[in-house]
């Protein structure tokens, strides 16, 4: 039997619908009927349980709400779908760069997005400060080492045991 | 690996000394923590996670609880010591690089004094872990409280003020706290009511998993329960909600034995002492059997069915029969038929030391 649509393909789904107490058959095939939006046993079982596997692979990511692909983190430089992916943000900038995508994420997952626990009284300015030179400082330590710059590396080891 | 380095071997938990110990194994309340202008562990390279290791390290040394700790590289154990401290509850699955195609990260450790510790370079930069005998939540959140708190003042922690703490993983935001209570349910699973309980379970927003967390199968009727939320509810609100939801469990899990005991008394002291007699007799033991058997002597003692057997020793033998710790006392690899061999041994040697400290022989015993 061929296609009701295509008059090409053979018919596959056989479709019976009643409208304004009519009944009507169709016979379509399964391109046709996918194009229309019949929902088959192929598609049923096709399409959602894809969805939930995949989704259950990732995670929480899998809750996320479609868009945003082209964003990216300007710190290190995550994007979405690499949080799709792995289920993982990159770094703590990602929850600015991402903000309106995984508040919708976090109400889903939790049923809220307001912290309402401990907050976090960040250590004082000079101490962030120090923090930050003491990560500069042992990158450049690292490095003054691999290249058996010894000289250096001593003095850069005195300068992170002050800080310390 | 000397693990006589590590104070009390890690294992204050399992001295059954805590409350609620003839139904809940242990306690573990974990909070998630992420270091500012850092990326989370997975998307770093080595040299950055070396940074973490040695900021969280130092820091941690400063503070009264973890000045003395002992700190244990992953990547400068092998496979079977790191295994060894995962059937301890020291470290994660992911920590110890031996999930499914999982490595060692560089930096990951674990520094751990008595039962408190930091897990570093897990999924989130420090996990701050304290693990307590018994139902503890409370005491066991305070001293990671404290903990955090000290360490709060020496390293910028990733905070946001609405999302609170910040962690790689978006379903630990927020306090980053995570609670569960390892208990013992042979009662409500006997009785078939253990499906229901479940379910009610993740009605109130709670969850569970098996003996090892995350991904781990349900063996010896131990469940591991624990907050499946941690955005939106102050850490009391969380810790007291699912205490009483413990107890509740509890309730019902003693109603059962009650039942089982009123309704089936021959047939439950029977479970009970072939699950001894096998366990003190058997030649080899696979280690879900060894679970399984467990339980049933567990149960026992709980019902004052198997007089003076300490929930210490049924603590010790769940750790010290698993695969890692077998091999590290018998000092070489084991593997079948050896290993189930070697288990059974040493589950015997247990239990004869037991009777004969309790001076119970096995003809004793007509309950």
């Amino acid at each position: 039997m061929q296609c009701d649509n295509c008059h090409d393909r053979t018919a596959a789904i056989h479709l019976t619908q009643i409208v304004n107490n009519s009944v009507t058959t169709l016979h379509l095939c399964e391109q046709c009927a996918a194009e229309k939006g019949v929902q088959t046993n192929a598609t049923v079982a096709k399409f959602p349980l894809s969805d939930f596997l995949a989704s259950m692979g990732k995670g929480a990511a899998g809750a996320l709400p479609p868009g945003g692909e082209s964003e990216k983190c300007g710190f290190c430089g995550a994007t979405l779908q690499d949080f799709r992916d792995s289920g993982r943000l990159g770094c703590p900038h990602c929850y600015e760069t991402f903000e309106h995508h995984l508040r919708s994420l976090l109400r889903r997952l939790h049923g809220s997005s307001q912290h309402v626990g401990e907050v976090y009284l960040a250590p004082l300015a000079a101490a962030s400060d120090s923090h930050r030179m003491l990560i500069d400082l042992r990158e450049q330590l690292r490095r003054a080492v691999d290249a058996e710059n010894f000289e250096l590396a001593a003095e850069l080891r005195d300068r992170i045991r002050i800080l310390e | 690996m000397d693990l006589t380095l590590l104070p009390d071997g890690g294992m204050t938990w399992l001295d059954a000394s805590g409350p609620e110990s003839h139904i809940v194994l242990s306690t573990r309340v974990r909070l998630a923590r992420n270091l500012t202008d850092l990326s989370f562990t997975v998307r770093s390279p080595d040299s950055e996670r070396e940074t973490v290791l040695e900021l969280v390290a130092t820091a941690a040394r400063q503070t009264r609880q973890l000045k003395d700790a002992a700190l244990l590289r992953m990547d400068a154990l092998d496979r079977s010591d790191r295994q060894v401290l995962h059937e301890r509850h020291l470290v994660s699955k992911e920590l110890a690089g031996l999930e499914r195609e999982g490595q060692v990260r560089q930096g990951s450790a674990v520094l751990t004094a008595g039962d408190a510790g930091i897990m570093i370079n897990e999924e989130d930069h420090l996990r701050l872990q304290c693990l307590r005998s018994g139902l503890a939540l409370a005491p066991a959140y305070t001293e990671l409280e404290r903990l955090d708190g000290d360490l709060g003042t020496r390293l910028p922690f990733a905070f946001h003020p609405e999302f609170g703490y910040l962690t790689a993983c978006p379903t630990n935001a927020g306090t980053g706290l995570r609670a569960s209570v390892l208990i013992h349910l042979p009662g409500l699973v006997l009785t078939k009511e253990i499906a229901k309980v479940l379910q009610g379970l993740s009605q109130v927003g709670l969850t569970f998993r098996g003996l090892y967390g995350e991904g781990s199968e349900v063996v010896g009727n131990f469940f591991q329960l624990s907050n499946q939320t941690t955005l939106g509810k102050s850490e009391e609100d969380l810790l007291d909600h699912l205490a009483k939801i413990v107890r509740q469990v509890i309730e019902y899990e003693e109603r059962a034995r009650e039942v089982l005991q009123r309704d089936a008394p021959t047939v439950i002291a029977d479970k009970v002492w072939r699950a001894y007699g096998l366990l003190r007799y058997a030649r080899s033991l696979s280690f879900e059997e060894t679970m399984n058997l467990l339980s049933g002597v567990r149960l026992g003692v709980g019902l004052h069915l198997i007089p003076d057997l300490g929930v210490y020793t049924l603590n010790k033998l769940l750790i010290f029969t698993q695969p890692a710790h077998l091999a590290h006392m018998e000092g070489r690899p084991l593997t079948d038929p050896d290993l189930p061999i070697a288990r059974a041994q040493y589950v015997r040697r247990m239990l004869d030391a037991d009777a004969a400290r309790s001076s119970r022989g096995p003809q004793e015993k007509n309950s």
